[in-house]
């Protein structure tokens, strides 16, 4: 199962959730088989999709938000692990696909096979963590985690993919993707 | 007015916080440092401050608290300053996504504790490197400047920061 391949699982059961996209591949990929107004692709400040979701979900607790984050952003930004767990927003599901490579720059190795992101987010307090292997595990698993009280944290194992992009570049610029992320949700 | 009269006349915590809010700030996110102890313990207080862990990752919840209609500040050392370069320059500046940075200046004027002397040296040069607009006030003036801030990061939508010099509230110690 390539990132691609586990995207396009999840894709069909999104409804009005919000979802931050962690930048590179994972972005590229989320926008081509799926995008909406209420999707945000962060293109730069690595690491920082999981403390942007929970900015979003503090904000607007009455909507569901969904991360879909890397193992490379996962391990770059820690920290936040601990604060989503200590603050619990229940608003708050976090996606980790996660292929133990720096996908986006060559697909150098990350140390995520040999440490388990899910046990850390469990070890911080996620009120619920889990991991999947395989596509069905995927398809098993999907429909209850979203409708999970969260903040909750599901990693996908997911194979590296083919060489090259898994998608298009961003259309939208920066500020057209602020803009209108904020009137899909009545900021402006 | 001089330094010393922001040195001798600390300005109260609480009456900076109204005026936060009254000029519409409902978000309060940072990373802690003794020369704002008494404005992130009276956020506290009212239950309105969020610690992180690191200064950039609190510019990222503050960038989703604007992106879901709040208008966000993020406290900080100016060590963090150096931490939240990325963030700033790759999400903040790059997505139009305005916070009001309240920015310890440690070293200033080279009086401090080694490992503050380089960013307190290059402070407001870093800040304007990255096109943010800053201001210093003493206590007299802060107020006013946090009507500025807020004003021109409303106009710009782009980060806005007030620089805390020692003395200008009250320190932990």
């Amino acid at each position: 199962m390539t990132l691609r391949d586990a995207l396009q699982r999840i894709a069909p059961h999104l409804r009005d959730e919000i979802c931050v996209h962690s930048n590179g591949h994972l972005s590229r990929a989320a926008f081509g088989l799926r995008d909406s107004d209420t999707s945000f692709y962060m293109i730069g400040s690595m690491g920082l999709a999981s403390s942007i979701g929970l900015g979003i979900a503090l904000g607007r607790p009455d909507r569901r938000v969904i991360v879909f984050d890397g193992d490379g952003n996962v391990l770059m930004n820690l920290g936040t692990l601990a604060t989503i767990a200590a603050v619990a927003p229940p608003n708050l599901l976090h996606l980790c696909f996660d292929n133990s490579a720096h996908a986006s720059t060559g697909s150098q190795p990350t140390i995520s096979d040999r440490v388990a992101l899910d046990a850390m987010a469990g070890a911080a307090g996620y009120r619920w963590t889990g991991r999947v292997e395989s596509p069905e595990a995927l398809d098993e698993a999907l429909p209850g985690f979203l409708a999970r009280s969260g903040p909750a944290f599901l990693l996908v194992r997911i194979a590296l993919g083919p060489p090259g992009a898994p998608g298009p570049r961003i259309p939208w610029t920066p500020t057209e993707m602020t803009a209108r992320l904020r009137r899909a949700l009545g900021s402006e | 007015m001089g330094r010393g009269d922001a040195l001798s006349v600390p300005l109260p915590a609480a009456p900076f916080v109204d005026r936060l809010l009254a000029a519409g700030f409902d978000f309060f996110t940072g990373v802690p440092c003794s020369l704002v102890a008494p404005v992130i313990a009276e956020l506290e207080r009212r239950g309105r401050y969020l610690g992180e862990t690191r200064e950039d990752a609190a510019l990222g919840v503050a960038a989703g608290a604007y992106l879901a209609g709040r208008l966000p500040v993020v406290i900080m050392q100016n060590s963090g300053l150096g931490v939240s370069l990325n963030a700033l320059g790759s999400l903040h500046l790059l997505y139009e996504l305005p916070a009001l940075l309240v920015i310890t200046w440690r070293g200033f004027e080279g009086r401090d504790a080694p490992e503050h002397l380089v960013m307190g040296q290059v402070l407001p040069r870093v800040l304007d490197l990255f096109g943010i607009p800053h201001r210093a006030p003493d206590a007299a003036a802060v107020l006013a400047d946090l009507e500025w801030a807020a004003d021109t990061l409303r106009a710009t939508r782009k980060p806005v920061a007030l620089i805390v010099k020692p003395g200008l509230f009250a320190e932990h110690h």
